[in-house]
């Protein structure tokens, strides 16, 4: 941690332990955090995320027990769950569920990072460690979807494997390892099987190094402004952010609720109470809702360019726009951390927030007509927002003044700084 | 204030282009499902037990000689929240028997026991024949996907068992399709064993008379297309098919369509009533915990300038 110790072994156990094994001491220095004491709302993801993680493990572990990943037995197993294991309805609907939430969850917390330039330096590893951790999710996400072996199951590991076979020569041997054959089949869902559970606890790791990444550069806060006096500026992360977090993840779980008790299948597709049908094609093959702004960007692509073919493009466009994203901090150019501060940013952002709501919604619709166009624009914006936007506004925008400190901000009433989207976002 | 103006400039055209896009479906849409007033939707819906009762004679009667219910066992009907569920065992049973577990339930008894099961092999090795017990799974009507098509001129009837959730807004969908065959229209003619149902899915453009037609096949300028399309399945209910026990029911096909609807939900989600009442205690813990939460935020953080 970055911060000096503050803890004092108490008792002669705590002593004797504190030589040999200091994790009463880690425990304590984390509680110790010194955290800015201007952390809004939007900063309450993180622990709304680390808590969406373990109820996905938790209820995961228990489905596996009852779960047989098997062509012809996956389905009357997730059907035998849902009626004759004890509360198995329960795990089942908190688990798929929970996935939309995790995703919900995540959007938000980019969104916030992005807002607030909390990927620029010295937070550039905070935020590679994150996409990374996106990255992930969407592979785990993506083959536990396919473990109910439903309609739409089956025809998402078909679609998606088949865009492997897209790239030339390696594109062909990638989509066979990655089905265990030359279709989805037994093999595909004994390994998405396998993965799906190997996945989450990667996850966890990487969950520990991007805590470790900001408990390093520490945390950003609303104004981007760094520390400068740690007893003006901060407050010790328990209880000041237990509580608030705490607060933060129970109205979280309210809406969880909501969903698993009165809506359980809300998100899902109806297909997927069909059992798959390697003969039947159903009529439209929509992911889940957190992928349709990707496959929005994956079909926007209807054009051959040069020696690429338009569904290679389509699979480069869809990469793409998650390796965009690595690069963020190099392609940022602004020395203002926070777009509190910059009222031009602000409005490209708010119209990048507009594209991908758009993106998710152009997904979800069949890719004919006047939606093709829409979809191929707001692709354009997607990129453009990173690749021209960004870089030129750190050149050209004129910025706010920034508040000398993050406690001068706070204490000031009236503050200056605000602009009505900042204003709206706390 | 140019920051506030041209946010609004930029919310408004985003809200002129997310209205909807100009409607490209190619084929006639089906109609909108007529929306009935189920017993069991909202947060506090449950199911009616009698129309479970009746909707599962329904079934029996008409649908099961075509459709399973593949996930259901005799033995689920005895459930708690199932149709046959009971608390308590009639009056002449003797004192040892508990009826409120499906196995011992002598109503669950009586319909598995109407049913033929083969089981087996036996000691000498061959399947043998015997009455149906509640822990049996609900036959189906046909041994095979291969069986059921033949017997259906190629049509596979569905599994009903999961019907309500592998179909948007299920209830509404069966419900409007039980009830909503026509005589087809006059532009279009029908394959022998087809029906037409204004709410069944598909493209009624296929089937228009080539007077309607242009060179290419496609539907003429100003074509009318019928809406939904034909399935196999006739059409299953008619007034007074079903005898129901209870006089002051209507026997008429709406009515067994509600029933058939209530019993097939039940079918598909038989934990929901469980769940509804699991979940307003949830929400009502979360809330309390919520304020608590709240209320302790704003006590540890009044002790700091913020």
């Amino acid at each position: 941690m970055s911060h000096p110790s503050i803890y004092k072994p108490g008792t002669a156990i705590e002593r004797w332990l504190d030589r040999r094994l200091p994790i009463v001491r880690f425990g304590a220095d984390f509680m110790d955090f010194p955290t800015p004491k201007n952390l809004n709302y939007w900063w309450t993801f993180g622990a709304i995320l680390a808590v969406c993680l373990v109820i996905q493990i938790i209820t995961g572990i228990v489905l596996a027990m009852h779960y047989t990943p098997h062509v012809d037995m996956a389905f009357a197993s997730v059907e035998h769950i849902m009626r004759d294991v004890n509360y198995g309805w329960l795990i089942r609907y908190v688990h798929a569920n929970g996935a939309s939430m995790f995703f919900l969850a995540v959007y938000i917390h980019m969104f916030r990072g992005l807002y607030y330039g909390s990927y620029k330096e010295p937070r550039e590893m905070v935020w590679i460690l994150g996409v990374v951790i996106f990255l992930l999710m969407i592979v785990t996400s993506f083959m536990g979807y396919v473990l109910p072996w439903g309609q739409m199951s089956f025809w998402a590991a078909t679609v998606i494997t088949n865009l492997f076979s897209a790239f030339p020569i390696i594109g062909e041997p990638i989509k066979t390892l990655l089905l265990g054959g030359p279709a989805v089949d037994n093999a595909t869902l004994n390994r998405f099987f396998s993965l799906h559970y190997l996945l989450p606890f990667a996850i966890f790791g990487i969950v520990a190094i991007h805590i470790w990444a900001f408990h390093t550069s520490g945390n950003n806060n609303p104004t981007g402004v760094e520390i400068k006096d740690v007893k003006k500026d901060t407050l010790a992360f328990h209880p000041y952010y237990t509580v608030k977090d705490g607060f933060a993840i129970a109205v979280f779980m309210l809406l969880f609720a909501a969903f698993v008790f009165f809506n359980p299948n809300g998100l899902g597709h109806p297909d997927n109470y069909i059992p798959a049908n390697p003969l039947v094609t159903p009529p439209h093959i929509v992911p889940e809702w957190y992928f349709l702004p990707f496959y929005a960007i994956l079909r926007a692509i209807t054009f051959d360019i040069g020696p690429i073919s338009s569904k290679l493009g389509g699979v480069i466009a869809m990469f793409g726009s998650i390796i965009v994203l690595f690069l963020l901090p190099w392609l940022d150019t602004s020395k203002v951390r926070s777009m509190r501060y910059r009222p031009v940013a602000q409005l490209w952002f708010v119209i990048f927030i507009i594209v991908c709501l758009a993106l998710g919604y152009l997904g979800g619709q069949p890719a004919e007509g006047d939606y093709v166009l829409y979809a191929q624009i707001a692709t354009a914006y997607y990129f453009a927002f990173f690749l021209i936007i960004l870089p030129l506004l750190g050149i050209f925008e004129k910025t706010k003044p920034l508040p000398k400190s993050i406690a001068d901000s706070v204490l000031k009433a009236d503050r200056p700084g605000m602009t009505p989207i900042a204003q709206a976002a706390e | 204030m140019a920051t506030k103006n041209s946010l609004r400039a930029v919310l408004i055209a985003a809200a002129v282009s997310a209205l909807p896009a100009t409607a490209i479906a190619a084929g006639g849409k089906a109609l909108d499902y007529k929306h009935n007033h189920w017993h069991f939707s909202g947060p506090f819906g449950a199911y009616d037990k009698e129309a479970m009762q009746r909707g599962f004679q329904v079934y029996r009667t008409v649908c099961a000689s075509c459709h399973g219910v593949d996930e259901l066992s005799f033995r689920n009907l005895g459930d708690k929240g199932g149709p046959f569920h009971l608390d308590a065992c009639p009056a002449d049973m003797p004192a040892t028997t508990d009826c409120s577990k499906p196995s011992e339930n002598p109503v669950v008894k009586a319909i598995a026991a109407e049913y033929e099961i083969t089981d087996g092999p036996d000691d000498s090795g061959d399947m043998f024949k015997r009455p149906g017990l509640p822990s049996d799974k609900i036959p189906g009507p046909y041994a095979n996907e291969q069986q059921a098509r033949a017997a259906n001129g190629g049509a596979y009837p569905p599994n009903l068992a999961l019907i309500m959730k592998a179909r948007h807004h299920g209830p509404d969908y069966v419900y409007s399709l039980l009830t909503g065959y026509e005589t087809a229209p006059a532009s279009v003619t029908l394959g022998a064993g087809q029906h037409y149902n204004p709410y069944f899915a598909g493209d009624m453009s296929q089937l228009l008379k080539p007077e309607y037609r242009d060179e290419e096949g496609h539907p003429l300028h100003g074509v009318e297309i019928p809406p939904g399309g034909v399935l196999a399945m006739a059409p299953p209910l008619s007034d007074g098919v079903v005898d129901y026990a209870d006089d002051s029911v209507p026997e008429t096909a709406d009515q067994y369509a509600k029933d058939v609807v209530e019993f097939l939900t039940w079918a598909s989600e038989p934990k929901m009533e469980q769940r509804k009442s699991l979940g307003v205690i949830t929400m009502g813990y979360l809330l309390i915990l919520t304020l608590i939460l709240f209320f302790s935020y704003r006590a540890i953080w009044s002790k700091t300038d913020h």
